[in-house]
């Protein structure tokens, strides 16, 4: 019992962070139909730019010995040798996107496979530079030493304390938000518009370009906040980023493109198959936990196969 | 101001490879001007030319001035802004929005013409159902959102493709009535209508699309009173001018 409430919760947590991720990529994709393969990229340096703030400006404080073995658990952290990192790099990311949609992308709107082409370009690029200057062993952003690392739960479940509660927390704020500022504001009210008919928007005198600026900021900063909580919840390692860019792609595909309440339903269903594959696919002396990929790809098809335009999708 | 409102001269617009419009001139003032021709002549891609959103794939050449300013190949936007309000054909609402979310995200000043409660008290059926979402509204009231809309962006010339169509002849009506009273109150109108009867109520001078550019013109009264015209240049009877 115990167990399973564990698997459960990491399941949420990790359907949380994937939420956080997909929800910048498919709502760059609703609006500008631009299927971003550089999302995963974007994650992967947010959390290795908060890493390279907080060693920089945060590690020396504390203690002098730098010498220790056991390294970074040394040192103390203090809230905003986290925070810090955290808003800085989102807003790097941020900027990043934005760049990435001027200079590379505006000039071939409407063009989908130059589009892709160009993003998964960028994030071969960039995964190797990020390869070649932070290497190849995976590395930890630190959460700040004042919070627990666990709580415990009632019936004894002991669970991480950041996983458990700042991202998941995160990941309801962030959703509660992007809700608001889709259904109340009149930028997000603009993006509603434009998912439906982006032409006629601008023949309402609303400069589109303009509004593209502000989504895909926010869309990568959501990729940023990703990687700074994923950095401190997992890790940062050369190939999280097509991890991240692929559970981008199985979370939107399953929720339908451009939908955030889809992004939602279908971060929870690949973070609990995920969780329940990992522990579950054992059958007696038959342990195929290994395989429990194939289970989320089961999932991919059997979504698919009833609503192929994924559980919210609506034809493009 | 010497210069008429509208000047079309040497219009072309393609998509893609297709040309589609060959070519059209036209001048017109602050009086309504109907735009007939047959289905496939170009008439619905010359609105798109002229309010720019033809789309990525899209591309005029040619001069077309508002008000003495050159618009031709502008941003969508930026027509908008110099005076263009586009009522496309079908609506094309937004079906993600309600009534009074279309009215909002055009961001009219307050100071403006037109504000969202002048449209409102244009249109009264507007209000009543102001947090509907737009496409579940009847025919009418959504071809009344896409004018209200367009008037939003306060415009010195509303085009207009086939306002009409799909509307019950009471509520074309009462379309007419209003759209003939913001011509008479000064706004340029130019309106596609397949529609013979709406055509003629709405303006006096009509001009007739044939192949991708402006043909020949005629008055609505010519017009009424010559089948000959209206079968050549509407096509009321395809079948017996192929012959």
């Amino acid at each position: 019992m115990n167990q399973f409430v564990t698997v459960t919760l990491n399941g949420l947590t990790l359907a949380a962070l994937y939420f956080v991720v997909a929800s910048g990529f498919t709502l760059i994709f609703g609006l500008m139909r631009v299927v971003n393969m550089a999302h995963g990229a974007l994650y992967l340096l947010g959390g290795y730019i908060a890493l390279e703030i907080q060693t920089r400006w945060f590690e020396d404080e504390g203690s002098g010995l730098g010498l220790s073995l056991s390294g970074a658990s040394d040192t103390e952290y203090s809230v905003f040798a986290w925070f810090v990192p955290l808003v800085l790099a989102t807003l790097i990311i941020g900027v990043l996107g934005v760049v990435l949609q001027q200079v590379f992308l505006r000039w071939n709107q409407g063009q989908d496979l130059r589009q892709a082409l160009i993003t998964i370009a960028l994030s071969v690029i960039l995964a190797d530079q990020m390869l070649a200057y932070w290497g190849g062993i995976s590395k930890d952003i630190a959460a700040p030493s004042a919070w627990p690392t666990s709580i415990t739960l009632p019936g004894d479940v002991r669970f991480g304390f950041f996983r458990g509660v700042v991202v998941l927390a995160a990941a309801l704020i962030i959703g509660l938000g992007l809700y608001l500022i889709i259904k109340r504001t009149r930028f997000g009210k603009i993006v509603r518009a434009g998912v439906d008919d982006r032409d006629m928007v601008s023949a309402l005198g609303i400069n589109v370009n303009r509004v593209f600026i502000g989504m895909f900021f926010l869309g990568a900063m959501l990729a940023g906040i990703g990687g700074v909580l994923g950095g401190t919840m997992i890790s940062l390692a050369p190939g999280q980023d097509t991890a991240f860019l692929l559970n981008s792609l199985i979370v939107v595909i399953i929720g339908g493109m451009g939908s955030l309440g889809g992004a939602a339903i279908g971060a929870l269903a690949l973070g609990l198959v995920d969780a329940y594959a990992d522990v579950y696919l054992v059958f007696g002396d038959v342990d195929l936990t290994n395989y429990s990929i194939i289970v989320t790809f089961a999932l991919l098809v059997g979504v698919l196969a009833v609503r192929p335009l994924g559980l919210f999708g609506r034809p493009a | 101001m010497s210069e008429p409102l509208l000047v079309i001269e040497d219009l072309h617009a393609y998509y893609g490879t297709a040309h589609v419009v060959e070519g059209a001139s036209l001048t017109m003032g602050a009086e309504p001007v109907a735009l007939i021709g047959r289905n496939g002549m170009g008439k619905s891609t010359l609105c798109k030319a002229l309010s720019g959103t033809l789309g990525v794939n899209g591309r005029t050449t040619g001069s077309v001035r508002l008000d003495g300013a050159d618009i031709q190949g502008k941003a969508a936007h930026k027509i908008a802004k110099a005076g263009v309000g586009y009522v496309p054909q079908g609506r094309r609402l937004f079906q993600s929005l309600t009534v009074d979310e279309h009215l909002q995200i055009v961001g009219a000043s307050s100071k403006a013409a037109w504000t969202p409660k002048r449209v409102y008290e244009l249109f009264p059926r507007l209000a009543e159902r102001k947090h509907v979402s737009g496409t579940s509204l009847s025919g009418g009231e959504q071809e009344m959102l896409s004018i209200g809309r367009a008037l939003l962006t306060n415009p010195k010339l509303l085009i207009m493709d086939e306002p009409s169509e799909g509307l019950a002849p009471t509520v074309v009506e009462t379309l007419i009535e209003t759209i003939k009273d913001l011509a008479a109150a000064g706004m340029g109108l130019l309106v596609v209508e397949q529609n013979l009867g709406v055509a003629t109520a709405l303006a006096d001078r009509v001009v007739v699309m044939v192949s991708g550019s402006i043909a020949t013109e005629t008055t609505s009264g010519q017009l009424l009173s010559d089948p000959e015209q209206q079968k050549r240049y509407l096509g009321v009877e395809p079948l017996a001018e192929a012959a």
